[in-house]
């Protein structure tokens, strides 16, 4: 059986050799480094800033349950549907339930990680809708009926080359090298969908309790125009989106902006609460806000973890993880690659499946620095660590320790075994790097240092003398 | 027992317990563990937008220049022959608007076709650019506030190719903060269904991470600011 941490590792060895992807993905992210490096310096006090954004969403996450009927509220106040879904397949048949009512034929749809998580578009293309994906990157990917490589950059691991020929091959367009004239293929695809299609889906970044918005960061003006033409918009969002105030946007949009993508703010920043309202020129005539739990409350429940609800999903955390630079996006097998994935998927699909996620990190805590709401991101894989232990321990590493520890109360026999080990490291040089070699999963990669002639106890006894 | 009072239940059962403070990781941090939630003004924290109008202006024009916004300053009586000379400099066939005093006077000698809204998005499609209003200019991020109701709804500004903004001077504010407390001052009776700020003409990095500009949006965004009182 193909378990997700056999998968894991089949494919990051894969990707760790292969120089040209890691090339791709350093060379993608050195512009993005530049970037945000000056753009935070810009802010007059970055880690005050963060600190602030921290306690928002600190604030909205413990007092969740007040903050979402508030949210709900106002948005039923203007004429909003609000569905409640507390599994992936609760969300998926209250939508495909809205597109049926409506015998709507085509579907646009904007960037959302959250459908990516419920497998939001094979349900629709199963019931016979037609699902376009309109971001550029989220469009590229879905071409190549693939995952998003990145939860901000879906297509970072693909070359203009490789892209021409996709479109060549999908869309019949003629070969170009020009990133220009590739954007303008896709645009020109796009704007026969937003016209005639029945229905709009999107995310949500955030979601104003006070004032019952969502709230979309983009940069291409696809999700203004899935929201805007369509006669029915449809959002899906997770629970832990909301913010209390409508001014905490004012914070964290630029923040969400500096971490995500390197940009003071991102160029379309949309606030959209509810369908077309009397007096309006033009918008949906009806908006649907599914409101997604799938295990978030889990996450709620564990107090340690509770801070991986404040993410704000701008892969900053990706973009700094030396894990994920040398694997890549796919490897994880995840929705939510990288730090961050590595925290919440076990929490979100089962701690046993996905506890190898929190072992694949060096723990150098370059994410928990880079995270804008400050989630103590290394310490939760940590955590992850111990819990899957406790409660579930692997039988052979009980063993090793209570070898250990027998050893260890027993001088005679520590002595003993360091003149055996010092003894037998000649004859490691026999098995080493062989299928027999008993540590190789430590020398394929890196020399086993070798013992001391004469251990410290000796030598202390010779002194002494 | 519907599923709103499951999840609302199951969350007020996991929020019984409490969780440390946010920071109390960092043991060397500045906020201590025991810091009050919610800083109560974090402006201070966000890039400085500069003290005073001049400043705010010449803010707005600098970030214009980096999000390649054309910006254009008028005096009294100068917006139409702007639009007039963007009109020829861009082969103008026919523009979108609504109706406001602002546009009405400077849209009344442009030489091209005029439609007003509202119309169907594939009718909207066919016009070359789309002139508004719009409810303020944010020096801090060089953005746009728009809503339905200042900027002709929601397709107008996003669906021609071309986006023109006429502004009021005074409408510029400073930054991000202002913006969204002027939201709320002006419409916190009734919130327009769209609120958006728009920064730049539409872009994207998706390929290779090179930027390019008008991926689905407006590959143009014209700001024309005048010291106009109508």
């Amino acid at each position: 059986m193909i378990t997700p941490a056999r998968d894991f590792s089949t494919w990051s060895r894969r990707l760790t050799k292969d120089l040209r992807h890691r090339g791709l993905i350093r060379k993608a992210l050195r512009g993005y480094e530049v970037k945000r490096d000056e753009n935070k310096l810009r802010f007059r006090d970055w880690s005050s800033a963060r600190q602030s954004a921290a306690e928002i969403k600190y604030d909205a996450v413990n007092h969740l349950d007040r903050y979402l009927e508030e949210f709900a509220g106002q948005l039923e106040k203007r004429g909003a549907k609000v569905h409640w879904a507390s599994t992936g397949t609760q969300a998926r048949d209250a939508i495909i339930q809205i597109v049926r009512d409506r015998k709507a034929r085509s579907i646009i749809k904007s960037k959302a990680m959250t459908s990516e998580e419920i497998h939001l578009n094979d349900a629709l293309e199963k019931e016979g809708f037609e699902v376009v994906e309109s971001d550029l990157g989220e469009f590229i990917v879905q071409l190549r009926k693939e995952a998003p490589y990145h939860i901000v950059f879906p297509a970072m691991h693909l070359t203009r080359g490789e892209i021409s020929d996709l479109f060549e091959k999908e869309l019949g367009s003629a070969k170009t090298d020009s990133p220009e004239e590739l954007t303008m293929i896709a645009r020109e695809v796009m704007r026969k969908k937003y016209c005639t299609s029945d229905i709009g889906i999107t995310g949500a970044n955030f979601a104003v309790a006070e004032t019952g918005m969502i709230s979309i960061t983009e940069n291409e003006g696809n999700a203004r125009l899935t929201f805007s033409l369509p006669k029915t918009h449809i959002v899906l969002l997770g629970i832990e989106k909301i913010v209390p105030r409508l001014e905490d946007l004012a914070l964290l949009l630029p923040m969400l902006a500096t971490a995500g993508a390197g940009q003071a703010l991102t160029g379309y920043n949309s606030m959209v609460g509810g369908p077309r309202q009397p007096g309006e020129t033009d918008g949906p005539e009806e908006m649907h806000v599914v409101l997604l739990d799938n295990n978030r409350t889990s996450i709620l429940a564990d107090p340690e973890q509770r801070d991986s609800l404040h993410c704000i999903r701008c892969g900053a955390c990706l973009n700094v993880c030396p894990i994920f630079k040398n694997v890549g996006g796919h490897s994880y097998g995840t929705t939510y690659p990288g730090p961050i994935g590595s925290v919440i998927t076990p929490n979100l699909r089962g701690l046993q499946n996905w506890k190898h996620l929190s072992s694949a990190s060096s723990l150098c805590g370059a994410c928990t620095e880079a995270c804008p709401v400050k989630i103590d991101l290394h310490h939760h894989l940590l955590q992850n660590r111990r819990n899957a232990v406790t409660q579930k321990s692997v039988w052979w590493e009980k063993l090793l320790f209570k070898g250990f520890v027998f050893m260890m109360n027993r001088p005679a026999l520590y002595a003993l075994g360091v003149k055996l080990g010092s003894r037998m490291q000649g004859l490691h040089t026999l098995v080493k790097r062989t299928p027999l070699d008993p540590v190789r999963a430590w020398t394929e990669s890196r020399e086993l240092p070798p013992l001391a002639k004469q251990s410290f106890r000796s030598y202390w006894k010779e002194r002494a003398k | 027992m519907n599923e709103r009072e499951k999840i609302l239940l199951r969350i007020r059962e996991a929020l019984q317990l409490s969780a440390p403070m946010p920071g109390s990781h960092e043991a060397a941090s500045a906020h201590s563990a025991a810091h009050e939630p919610r800083t109560p003004d974090f402006t201070t924290w966000l890039p400085d937008p500069g003290a005073d109008m001049e400043q705010w202006i010449a803010l707005f024009d600098a970030n214009s220049v980096v999000l390649k916004t054309e910006v254009f300053h008028a005096a009294q009586g100068e917006v139409p022959g702007i639009l007039r000379s963007l009109a020829e400099r861009e082969a103008w066939q026919r523009v979108a608007t609504h109706r406001s005093s602002l546009l009405d006077a400077a849209l009344a000698e442009l030489p091209v076709e005029i439609g007003c809204i509202p119309m169907e998005p594939s009718e909207l499609e066919k016009y070359d650019a789309g002139i508004t209003g719009c409810d303020a200019l944010v020096a801090q991020t060089g953005s746009v506030l728009v809503t339905t109701q200042s900027a002709g709804g929601r397709a107008l500004s996003v669906l021609p190719p071309h986006h023109v903004v006429i502004a009021r001077r005074q409408q510029m504010v400073a930054d991000l903060p202002a913006a969204m407390r002027l939201i709320k001052e002006r419409y916190a009776a009734e919130y327009p269904s769209y609120i958006g700020f728009i920064t730049g003409p539409s872009r994207t990095g998706d390929i290779e991470r090179i930027l390019v500009l008008g991926a689905h949006g407006p590959k143009k965004l014209t700001v024309i600011i005048t010291t106009e009182q109508i």
